[in-house]
């Protein structure tokens, strides 16, 4: 019996496209596509084993060894520097990371520039880059509102479309980052299941090719 | 002694085996201090894992540290006379955990030669980690990297620092895009971004690897390394080690301090490497030390989260 490949998936539609294609790549498992609350699927023959979770956990289940490989937004990879392979991007769930601001917006450079970001990590990273002084104001969500009210002068997230941003009054300053869902891998997983990972690495590429 | 032993947890036994193992290879307990002078630590902050170091004052004012890393105190503290000097140790240092962002108390086991180093040496450091893997689970994988390989083909190519930088952070994700796409940026053609890639691609048992990096060996700094690995290869070979060895460039060690082989263990079960080592001349000499070093470090902290250690069950 081939060993278990413990593969963590990104709940919601971004989870659901890579399931295709991971399908597709022949590591199928039927089960998932049944209408159920349940979280964990097993396909014993193809030797597979499939978790939902939260987009932004799967890079903690690869790395810790819960999940041998996963699906996880470069955002994220970027945000929590997991210490994972990341053996293939995907090219689904294609964005960017953005700084916005409210549509005018000119940056007065003799004071700290405050920013609001559910990425504080990549927000730093950038503006060190730059060598501008920030004040960083993490939030959670509904980050666009934060210039409106006053909260901070720009924004850094992810645009996808930028309708958002539109329907607030804002707009995109920069993209600095572009932004898609990667297959990860754990380091050690990776040493004892080589064989699986890159058959299936490989299948992966080939339709990426095809998109 | 039974006694003993069973009041001992899974990772003291494990240390103790260990150290018995060295100590059966002709190696000497070193003992060292729990304190060092924190000056050590700023001067080499690049080499620790983590930045973050526990200090206090002494009572003469001196600003002291709780031990983060053994390998500088070793260095540090011990003058070769001639020859190799072979020691272990198992201590505990004091470091940032990265899951939980405070300090941790950690137990290492490990091993350092110092002073003449030669190919023969560094055979003999990596049969002993292979031996230490053996001994923690009889499922573990032993990867071997030449560092002077991967600097050889970066130097080739004359890559700009930045995208060096770059490009190594990529080489240990394995990410055969993000280095492809550096590389064209740099302006190499799509054909020297595929040399580079090769560093990604290349890793299996060696003697599937070494036989393919004929492809690297475009100056003369890199086929002596690669020459290097095959006598290393060769040697291990020799001594009855073929089995779960692998060649993998992603193996990266900092090259400000590490040069030449660089090593990583890991065993099924456990998510993080339990095992890591390299040679470290060019430490040596930022420390002012002619003389050339290798060693390695078994984390024995991680060993807790494998239930089937050899050590566990005895």
């Amino acid at each position: 019996m081939k060993p278990i490949l413990n593969i963590a998936l990104p709940k919601g539609r971004l989870g659901e496209k890579v399931y295709a294609m991971f399908e597709k790549a022949g590591f199928g498992c039927p089960s998932i596509l049944e209408e159920s609350r349940k979280l964990i699927f097993e396909n014993e023959e193809a030797g597979v084993r499939y978790f939902w979770v939260k987009p932004s956990d799967v890079a903690i289940y690869v790395e810790r060894g819960a999940a041998d490989i996963g699906v996880a937004g470069k955002d994220i990879l970027l945000e929590y520097a997991p210490d994972v392979y990341e053996l293939l991007d995907l090219k689904l769930g294609k964005c960017s990371m953005c700084v916005a601001a409210k549509k005018g917006f000119a940056d007065d450079r003799n004071r700290p520039l405050t920013v609001a970001t559910k990425f504080t990590n990549i927000a730093k990273t950038h503006y060190a880059a730059e060598g501008r002084d920030i004040d960083i104001i993490h939030l959670n969500g509904s980050i666009e509102i934060a210039p409106i009210l006053g909260l901070s002068d720009v924004i850094v997230d992810i645009v996808e479309t930028g309708t958002t941003l539109k329907e607030n009054d804002l707009e995109v300053v920069e993209r600095f980052v572009p932004i898609s869902a990667r297959l990860i891998a754990n380091k050690s997983g990776f040493k004892f299941k080589t064989e699986r990972i890159e058959q299936l690495r490989e299948s992966l590429a080939k339709l990426v090719e095809e998109i | 002694m039974d006694n003993i032993l069973s009041i001992m947890s899974s990772e003291e036994r494990a240390a103790f085996s260990l150290c018995a193992l060295y100590e059966s290879a002709g190696y000497q307990k070193y003992r060292m201090s729990k304190f060092e002078e924190y000056a050590l630590y700023v001067q080499n902050k690049d080499f620790l894992v983590s930045e973050n170091v526990i200090t206090f004052t002494d009572t003469d004012g001196k600003l002291l540290a709780l031990k983060p890393d053994v390998t500088l105190s070793i260095i540090k503290n011990t003058r070769t006379q001639s020859g190799v000097m072979k020691v272990y140790y198992k201590e505990n240092i004091y470091r940032v955990s990265g899951s939980t962002k405070s300090f941790k108390e950690l137990m290492q086991a490990g091993l350092e030669c110092l002073g003449e180093v030669t190919t023969e040496t560094v055979i003999e450091v990596l049969s002993l980690a292979k031996k230490s893997l053996d001994y923690i689970s009889s499922e573990n994988v032993l990867e071997i990297s030449h560092l002077d390989i991967v600097s050889g083909v970066l130097s080739a190519c004359s890559v700009s620092e930045q995208g060096r930088r770059e490009i190594l952070m990529y080489l240990g994700e394995k990410n055969e895009s993000g280095m492809r796409a550096v590389a064209l940026r740099e302006g190499l053609s799509a054909e020297a971004a595929a040399w580079i890639c090769r560093l990604v691609t290349l890793y299996d048992a060696p003697e599937k690897v070494l036989p393919a990096l004929d492809a690297l060996a475009l100056t003369p700094a890199l086929r002596a390394a690669i020459e290097e690995l095959r006598a290393i290869v060769a040697g291990l070979r020799a001594l009855g080690i073929s089995d779960k060895l692998i060649i993998d460039f992603s193996v990266v060690n900092d090259m400000n301090y590490y040069n030449g082989i660089a090593f990583k263990g890991f065993v099924n079960g456990v998510p993080a490497g339990v095992l890591s080592g390299g040679e470290y001349d060019s430490l040596l000499k930022k420390m002012k030390k002619n003389e050339k070093g290798i060693g390695f470090a078994v984390y024995m902290d991680e060993l807790s989260r494998l239930a089937d250690a050899k050590g566990a069950g005895k």
